[in-house]
């Protein structure tokens, strides 16, 4: 168990990861949303290379490093290039005002404390207080994608909410390796997708609002 | 070599060959071979016992889902032979899409029956997760406009279901760490299920309402239901049927299977009310949808809510005869319901549109496909002797035996579909037919093969599945 500085620090990661995600629901700049983005990665890299370090197991260090070469370096650089090539770097527009929908963010983060805190009285404080915060992160990220009208933007704030769910697995002593390559995998993997998504519909619309997709649902013809 | 490698293997090798192979006819006839073959070693699972590992196992839950799975892969990929035929001919596929397309399919129902015979919550997770990309990439492959937006949206509505119940997953490690250790075993089921009635309850509740959510959307419950619809009409035919056959079943297996740890541990919330409120909200919200339905498949995909709905219904009242009523319910309706896309394929061939105003007379132009519609909205509307009606009358009885009130929605439920069947399946069948009809050369045997098993089961069950209906009808819980 965690003692003293130790969890100090680790408190330290896992709450700059939060604060990231309040970040990107503030940034209104899709380069600025895919900075935040690339710090937020950073942070969840550094917090899985402390837990490795600080519970002696060394495969999470396999998880940082996948967390800062892919999600800090690989995903915010070839989003830059589909931002240029698409020539979208115009501001965001988001359906909530930005107030409301931080106020809305912060009354999820107090959501997600009262649920988790009170309920793992038998675990150790860092490991409850560490799965609050993931949660927290899960929960805005969720908020992203739904104030967001942007694919690309949705996409980032799908992709934080993935941040949270590494989060959680590294702060639960000892979650097997499997899961935590599958989620790195599948990070990878829906990003491949998501890039062939963004390519076509680039074909066929010449717009990423998602909001505009809708006029051609099937149903309304 | 133990039959489950071969099922899972086979799907596997059948993706990669197919991969390669650019003749669409021979891709076609492989692609059932493979799959027929699938379905012959899990029919060996009657006879061959297998041993459980860390990784998979078999129980009398998983058993019948997994014959259920590769039998309703055969007799799709037969299908699928002849509308593809159809379709190269108009020119809706290309060559290149083709050889994706068959390798997708035989990599879902590897994904499929992965996530069926898993012993570990990480691994179904993956498979599950798996089967969603897959079919995400089939349900764009027409690359229309619309096929496109369906695809995006159940694309981002699937990936926030999955996961959030990869968060559930990881809760139920954080609950299982403590009691049975670190490692691989806290993850395995059958570990879990032994360890279940010591594991911290709260945890196990919020986890279960993540997975709840998470592999509820997969199922299409209300209201995360969204991205069904669209994703059943857009895409090529042959998947509507798996997607609602198949897939809508793996994720309610999910789902039930964490049920099951609840029910054991005892201190924990009962899911049970959960269920019955997104089963009858699904019911009820997709029995007035009905009515409003211009394309055919989208009709046939809330009709598919409707009946996931009946089923979490079923298994949210609990008990042995609610269980009972829902598992038979599940496996019923995946035979119905693909053979009624399979009919629905022939049939938006046979009229070229799938627009229900635009197809009439159809038992007077294709009496065989006609009347095998017609066939079909009977068993799904529930009508005796077939074998939904024993299901449904099943859980009908259970009901009013548990609390009488509980019926209302489900009786409304079911009246307010069945007169949407009728009234919309009366102007497609019968009357004159339409303007413009041409000739079907399709093989109709799938179709009545499976309305043959669902009468079947409307009047005699087999011993052995009811026995495992029981098993596991007892594990379930109330």
């Amino acid at each position: 168990m965690l003692r003293g500085l130790e969890f100090d620090i680790a408190h330290l990661f896992s709450s700059s990861v939060l604060i990231l995600s309040f970040g990107l629901l503030y940034q209104r700049r899709l380069f600025g949303v895919l900075q935040i983005y690339a710090l937020q990665a950073l942070a969840v890299a550094c917090a899985a290379a402390w837990q490795a370090y600080a519970q002696a197991y060394p495969q999470l260090y396999v998880t940082a490093a996948i967390a800062l070469v892919f999600k800090a370096i690989v995903i915010p650089v070839a989003f830059h290039h589909i931002v240029l090539r698409l020539h979208i770097h115009r501001e965001i527009e988001t359906v909530v005002g930005v107030n409301m929908t931080l106020l809305f963010g912060v009354a999820l983060v107090a959501l997600s404390i009262l649920l988790v805190l009170p309920m793992t009285t038998t675990s150790g404080n860092l490991t409850r207080e560490n799965l609050a915060l993931a949660l927290s992160v899960l929960l805005l990220g969720l908020l992203m994608m739904i104030s967001r009208r942007n694919a690309v933007s949705q996409v980032i704030g799908f992709l934080s909410l993935e941040n949270g769910l590494i989060l959680a697995a590294i702060g639960v002593k000892g979650m097997p390796f499997v899961v935590e390559m599958s989620v790195a995998f599948s990070v990878l993997v829906a990003f491949i997708v998501f890039g062939m998504f963004f390519f076509r519909i680039r074909e066929r619309f010449d717009t990423l609002d998602v909001h505009y997709l809708e006029a051609f649902r099937g149903e309304r013809h | 070599m133990s039959p489950l490698a071969v099922i899972l293997g086979l799907p596997l090798l059948g993706a990669a060959v197919l991969a390669l192979l650019p003749w669409h006819r021979a891709s076609a006839r492989l692609n059932m071979l493979a799959s027929l073959a699938t379905l012959a070693a899990a029919l060996s699972l009657f006879v061959v016992p297998v041993e459980a590992n860390l990784f998979f196992f078999i129980d009398d839950f998983n058993i019948y889902l997994v014959v259920l799975t590769s039998f309703v892969s055969f007799t799709t990929a037969w299908f699928s032979a002849s509308y593809i035929d159809h379709e190269v001919a108009i020119g809706r596929f290309t060559p290149a899409a083709l050889r994706f397309y068959h390798a997708m399919y035989q990599l879902l129902m590897f994904a499929m029956l992965v996530a069926l015979t898993a012993n570990n919550i990480g691994l179904m997770w993956v498979a599950i997760e798996t089967a969603t990309l897959t079919t995400v990439l089939m349900v764009s492959l027409y690359r229309t406009r619309e096929s496109l937006e369906a695809a995006w949206k159940y694309f981002i509505l699937g990936s926030v279901g999955i996961a959030l119940a990869l968060f559930g997953t990881i809760l139920i490690y954080f609950a299982a760490q403590p009691t049975v250790g670190e490692g691989i075993d806290a993850l395995a089921w059958e570990t879990l299920l032994a360890a279940a009635p010591r594991l911290d309850p709260n945890v196990l509740n919020l986890a279960f309402v993540f997975l709840l959510v998470g592999y509820g959307t997969k199922v299409g419950l209300a209201p995360l239901h969204a991205w069904l619809p669209d994703a059943h009409a857009e895409g090529p035919t042959p998947i509507s049927a798996v997607l609602s056959g198949l897939l809508l079943n793996v994720a309610l297996y999910a789902v039930l299977r964490f049920k099951m740890l609840l029910a054991a541990n005892g201190a924990a919330i009962a899911p049970g009310r959960l269920l019955i409120a997104m089963g009858s909200s699904s019911l009820l919200l997709a029995g007035f949808m009905l009515y409003r339905r211009r394309d055919i498949k989208r009709f046939f995909a809330y009709s598919s809510i409707e009946h996931m709905g009946i089923s979490a219904f079923a298994f949210g009242v609990g008990g042995p005869l609610a269980n009972f009523a829902g598992l038979l319910h599940m496996a019923l309706h995946s035979l119905t319901k693909s053979a009624i896309f399979f009919a629905v394929g022939h049939v938006a061939q046979a009229a070229g549109t799938q627009k229900i105003a635009e197809i009439s007379g159809l038992t007077r132009s294709h009496p065989w496909l006609g009347w095998g519609l017609v066939l079909g909205v009977v068993a799904i509307a529930g009508l005796p002797p077939l074998g939904l009606f024993m299901s449904e009358f099943l859980l009908l009885t259970a009901v009013m035996g548990r609390d009488p009130w509980l019926a209302v929605p489900l009786v409304v439920g079911l009246g307010v579909a069945f007169g949407a069947l009728a009234m919309r399946t009366h102007g497609i069948a019968f009357g004159e037919p339409g303007r413009e009809t041409r000739p079907l050369t399709a093989s109709l045997v799938p179709m009545y093969l499976h309305f043959g098993l669902v009468f079947l089961a409307g009047v005699w069950l087999p011993g052995p599945l009811v026995g495992w209906f029981q098993a596991v009808a007892a594990l379930l819980g109330g």
